[in-house]
């Protein structure tokens, strides 16, 4: 079985054309950067607004409570509801690429806020303190210190939408995921199994880039936060634990 | 509400098969992440390379993991093990770093305490340690609780029945009352072992509510 997985992947008909490996490659890396894009563009100032304001946090609870409706009932009615109403491609790409892009938002929602918030008041206050505008205080010190949770729920995002995109395969969406729907329905199992593994190798790899990005963002005085205590002191593990508090920002698909 | 009338039995049927495949893993992952949550919190130096590894498990995509699941295991493609075994690594992934950070949330003077009436390894864990780090590790198992029951629906795709046959089926047939349904049933399960597990939470720490009650 492995031996035959290997030859899918050696077969040169695979690397090329409309249905090779670098074309849904392509795709795959398109559609989640386009939708994390938008998502951004849309959680990430509401975010900042929500943890700067204290306002609206409802709408926060409102996101998190998305992550109970199954990912692949959202695709399909969206497709059974937009689909008839699109020409052509359009019919398949468009709702799918709605959906992704709507999953993005509560993990970077979430991950946004909690950083604001989880702001040590004391800096806070000494930021005012020393006569810095709201504005400031927002970008020179609520926003470096939300990094390391913000790149959190940018990673889960990330993750989420990679996810997604290939189970929207299902619906007609195209990506790595169309190796293993279509190695199901044709009862090809080893093309199944070649596209799980690539859309895995992706993920990991991924996850991989946003944490070396994570550290080169994330200024190197937070970093004690992550790895441990600094003096051996017995640091609070609340503190360092977002799964401690109500906002978890992991999500899955 | 047509289509629910006249199939609510195969809904409930269905409902229960996902109950199965949601549930048997969280109650196995949780189980196996108590003892590396524990080694976490034991050995400092391993807690890293614990979290690590069980968050790049968690990020293969559920799709992918049941499909490859077969590869690792020698099992049938069609075969629900697949399906049961991908959960349990998930269920392991989001609760190994939950039980940890939920043991080093117990304060240190509390241990010396229990060690000095003479609690000690295994006994001191079960008995002191985990049941005060119960609201964190709670807090996880929903999570894990209310995602494994969304996860779950994608296993239709590799043939693994329950409630998300009926989404698929709903959006072949193109039959909205059984999409729907299976949207609304699969949300209300998840809130279920939700409550479940809330409940279950305040049954363990009856001391969380003895001062609130007066």
């Amino acid at each position: 079985m492995i031996g035959s997985i290997l030859a899918w992947f050696t077969d040169p008909a695979h690397w090329s054309g409309e249905d090779g490996v670098p074309h849904r490659l392509f795709q795959h890396l398109w559609y989640t950067g386009a939708t994390l894009l938008v998502a951004a563009l849309v959680a990430i100032p509401l975010g900042l607004w929500i943890g700067h304001t204290g306002r609206a946090r409802w709408l926060v609870s409102a996101a998190n409570a998305v992550r109970a409706v199954p990912t692949l009932g959202l695709l399909l009615a969206a497709s059974l509801w937009l689909g008839p109403h699109l020409q052509g491609d359009l019919a398949y790409v468009v709702p799918s690429i709605g959906v992704l892009a709507i999953l993005a938002v509560p993990p970077l929602l979430a991950g946004t806020y909690a950083g604001i918030e989880a702001v040590d008041p004391a800096a806070r206050d000494a930021a005012k303190g020393v006569g810095m505008s709201g504005r400031q205080v927002l970008w020179q010190v609520e926003v470096p210190n939300a990094l390391p949770l913000v790149m959190s729920g940018v990673r889960s995002a990330t993750l989420q939408v990679v996810a997604t995109a290939t189970i929207a395969a299902y619906p007609g969406l195209g990506g790595l995921g169309r190796f293993i729907i279509d190695g199901q329905a044709y009862g090809e199992y080893r093309t199944a199994a070649a596209g799980a593994l690539l859309v895995a190798a992706l993920a990991v790899a991924l996850e991989g880039l946003l944490a070396l990005v994570q550290r080169r963002v994330v200024s190197p005085g937070l970093r004690g936060a992550v790895g441990g205590s600094r003096n051996d002191d017995d640091a609070d593990p609340a503190e360092m634990d977002p799964a401690a508090e109500p906002v978890d920002v992991r999500a899955h698909a | 509400m047509d289509w629910l009338a006249s199939n609510w039995r195969t809904v409930i049927d269905l409902a229960l098969s996902h109950l199965y495949l949601a549930g048997v893993p969280l109650v196995v992952g949780f189980v196996l992440a108590i003892p590396l949550g524990w080694v976490a919190k034991r050995w400092p130096r391993s807690y890293p390379s614990v979290v690590t590894t069980t968050g790049l498990l968690y990020t293969i995509p559920s799709l992918a993991l049941f499909v490859v699941m077969p590869l690792i295991l020698g099992t049938q493609i069609l075969d629900p093990l697949n399906v049961v075994v991908a959960m349990s690594v998930y269920t392991v992934a989001l609760l190994a770093r939950t039980v940890a950070d939920g043991l080093r949330s117990v304060p240190d003077h509390i241990e010396q305490a229990a060690t000095a009436m003479g609690y000690k390894g295994i006994r001191r864990l079960f008995g002191v340690e985990l049941p005060l780090a119960a609201p964190v590790i709670a807090a996880g198992l929903r999570v894990a609780a209310v995602s494994n029951v969304s996860i779950v629906s994608v296993a239709s795709l590799v043939g693994a029945s329950q409630l998300g046959d009926l989404l698929i089926d709903g959006y072949n047939r193109v039959i909205w009352g059984e999409l729907l349904t299976g949207i609304l049933a699969t949300v209300a399960l998840a809130l279920v072992l939700d409550a479940v597990i809330v409940f279950g939470t305040r049954l363990v720490t009856p001391w969380l509510r003895a001062g609130a009650g007066a």
